[in-house]
C-alpha cells in the first residue's frame, strides 16, 4: 500500500486529534483564560498547573491542535494559490508545531 | 484501447482566480472554518505564555493575567472565542459525517449524532470549569 | 402560449476562431414546465443551429447535461426556468475543465482519473459459475449502496476549488467509487486501489470543503467517502508502524 511510503496518514492523524481536542476543550480556556482571570471573575495564582496530572492535560491541550493549526494552514494556504513555495510552508507550518511542542514540554518540565 | 481524444491545442483552459474563496458563501464559510485554527493556535501559544510566567512566580503569573484585561486582548480573545466555537460546531458536524453511527441496524441521523457531540461538549466544559474552580489557588 | 420570453446568456467559444470565451444572449419562450435543456433545445433548432453541449437523456440518468447554471453546477434536464424566471438565466460550461467549444468541455482528465481506481469488482481467484452467485446481506449492501448512484455528472468536479487549483487531484467521483468497490463485501482489490487512493493526489489533497456532496444530483457523497477513507488509511497506517504484529 501506498500510504505507508507516505507521512500523510501520519500528519492526518495528528490533524484530526488536534482538531477532536481543539472541539471539545479550547473554548472554555479562552473562556477562563480570556475572560475570567483577566477580568476578575475568578482568582486564581496559577498553582494547578503545576500538578503533574494537570501537566500532562496541557501537553496534550497545548501541542495536539498545533498540528491541527499545521494542516489547516498549510492547505489553506496552497488553496490560496500559494503553492509555488509549499516547500517552505510545509517547514514553516509542521516545523512550527513541532518546535511548539517541544517548547510546550520545556515549559510544563519547568515550571 | 484508448479513446480519442481532442487536440490539446484547440482547448481552452480557463484559470482558477486564487481568490476563489470569496466568490460563494460556502467557500467562505469554509475559509473562515479553516482560519479558525489560526485563532486557536494564537490562543494557546498565549496561555503557553501565561503558565511560563510562573517559573517566575505566582506573582508574574497574576501580573500576566492582568494585562490579558487590556480591551486589545479581551477584543483577541472575543474573536478567538468566537473562532473558537464555530470550529467546535462545524467539527461536530464533520464527525457525524466522517464517523456514522449505527444502532442496530440503522443508521442515527447525522443532525443527531452532531447534537449528541454538542451535549458532549457542553458537559466536557463544565466538568473543565468546575476542576478548575476547585484546583486553583 | 403567453408571449413571455425567458433570456440565457450562454457561453460561446470557437476553437481556432476565439481567443477567449465570450458570452452570447438568446430570448426563448418561457414555458412553465421547460428546463433549461429544453430552453438550449430551442435554441438550437430555432435560432442559432451552431450552439453546441451535449445531452442524452432528458430524465437525470446519462449524467451528460452537467453545466454551470448561474455559477452552480447542475444538471440542466433537472433545472426548471422557472425557478431563474424573471432573471436572466447564465448558461455556462462546468469549470475546472478544458474547454472543446461552447459548453461542451474535455472530460478525459475525469475518465483516466475514474479507469486509475479500478471501479470493478477484484477477485483475487474468481468462483466457479457451477458454485453459485456471490451472496451479500442487506447490510453489507448498505455500506456501499448510496455510492453506487453515481451517474459520471463530473459536478462535483465543478464544484471542487481543490480540483480547480491542484488539476492532478483524484477529485470526489473517483474516489467515491473507488471507496464504493472498497465497501463492498464482495470485493479484494482494495490494497491494488490504495496505491492510487492513498497517495497525496489522491484523498490527501482534499480538504473537505463539503460542495460536492452539495452539488451531487444523486446524494452519492463524495465528502463523506473521502474522509472515510482517510480515517480507514491513517487506522491502517498507525496500526502497521505502532503495532509489531501490524501488517508490513
Amino acid at each position: 500500500m501506498a500510504g505507508k511510503n507516505s507521512s500523510e496518514p501520519f500528519w492526518w492523524g495528528l490533524f484530526s486529534a488536534g482538531g477532536v481536542v481543539a472541539a471539545f476543550l479550547v473554548p472554555i480556556h479562552i473562556i477562563l483564560t480570556g475572560f475570567a482571570l483577566p477580568l476578575g471573575w475568578i482568582s486564581d495564582t496559577g498553582m494547578l498547573y503545576r500538578v503533574w496530572w494537570v501537566k500532562i492535560y496541557l501537553f496534550v491541550l497545548i501541542t495536539l491542535p498545533l498540528y491541527h493549526w499545521a494542516h489547516r494552514f498549510y492547505f489553506a494556504l496552497n488553496d490560496m494559490g500559494l503553492k509555488v513555495i509549499r516547500k517552505p510552508l510545509a517547514v514553516v507550518c509542521y516545523g512550527g508545531a513541532v518546535a511548539g511542542t517541544v517548547a510546550t514540554l520545556w515549559v510544563l518540565i519547568s515550571v | 484501447m484508448i479513446s480519442p481524444r481532442p487536440d490539446k491545442s484547440m482547448l481552452y483552459y480557463p484559470k482558477m482566480p486564487a481568490t476563489w474563496w470569496l466568490r460563494k458563501r460556502s467557500y467562505f464559510l469554509f475559509m473562515l472554518r479553516e482560519l479558525s485554527s489560526v485563532f486557536i493556535a494564537i490562543f494557546l501559544v498565549v496561555l503557553l505564555v501565561q503558565i511560563y510566567q510562573l517559573s517566575e512566580g505566582p506573582k508574574s503569573y497574576t501580573a500576566f493575567a492582568q494585562r490579558l484585561g487590556s480591551p486589545g486582548w479581551i477584543i483577541f480573545h472575543a474573536i478567538a472565542l468566537l473562532f473558537a466555537i464555530y470550529h467546535s460546531i462545524t467539527w461536530f458536524f464533520s464527525t457525524a459525517v466522517v464517523l456514522p453511527l449505527r444502532l442496530g441496524k440503522r443508521e442515527i441521523p447525522r443532525n443527531l449524532v452532531a447534537a449528541l457531540n454538542i451535549g458532549a461538549w457542553i458537559v466536557v466544559s463544565l466538568v473543565i470549569l468546575y476542576l478548575f474552580l476547585s484546583l486553583k489557588g | 402560449m403567453n408571449g413571455a420570453t425567458a433570456t440565457l446568456n450562454v457561453t460561446r467559444y470557437s476553437p481556432g476562431q476565439d481567443q477567449i470565451p465570450r458570452s452570447q444572449s438568446y430570448s426563448v419562450p418561457y414555458q412553465r414546465d421547460w428546463v433549461i435543456l429544453d430552453a438550449l433545445n430551442y435554441i438550437k433548432d430555432h435560432i442559432d443551429g451552431t450552439l453546441s453541449y451535449r445531452w442524452s437523456c432528458r430524465m437525470g440518468v446519462c449524467g451528460s447535461c452537467g453545466m454551470m447554471v448561474n455559477g452552480v453546477p447542475k444538471l440542466t434536464c433537472a433545472a426548471f426556468l422557472r425557478d431563474f424566471y424573471p432573471q436572466e438565466i447564465r448558461v455556462e460550461p462546468l469549470v475546472n475543465f478544458p474547454i472543446i467549444r461552447d459548453l461542451v468541455i474535455d472530460m478525459s482528465d475525469f475518465l483516466d482519473k475514474l479507469k486509475s481506481v479500478k471501479p470493478w469488482i477484484i477477485r483475487k481467484t474468481e468462483k466457479q459459475i457451477s458454485e453459485g452467485e456471490y451472496l451479500q446481506t442487506p447490510e453489507e449492501l448498505s455500506a456501499y449502496q448510496q455510492f453506487t448512484q453515481c451517474i459520471n455528472c463530473m459536478l462535483c468536479y465543478a464544484a471542487c476549488p481543490v480540483y480547480g487549483m491542484e488539476p492532478g487531484f483524484l477529485g470526489p467521483a473517483a474516489i467515491a467509487l473507488g471507496y464504493r468497490y472498497n465497501q463492498d463485501s464482495r470485493d479484494q482489490g482494495k490494497e491494488s486501489r490504495q496505491a492510487v487512493l492513498g497517495s497525496h493526489e489522491g484523498i490527501w489533497q482534499c480538504t473537505f470543503v463539503g460542495e460536492c456532496t452539495e452539488v451531487c444530483p444523486k446524494e452519492v457523497d463524495p465528502a463523506a467517502a473521502i474522509q472515510r477513507s482517510k480515517v480507514e488509511i491513517t487506522k491502517d497506517w498507525f496500526k502497521s508502524v505502532l503495532l509489531p504484529w501490524g501488517q508490513k
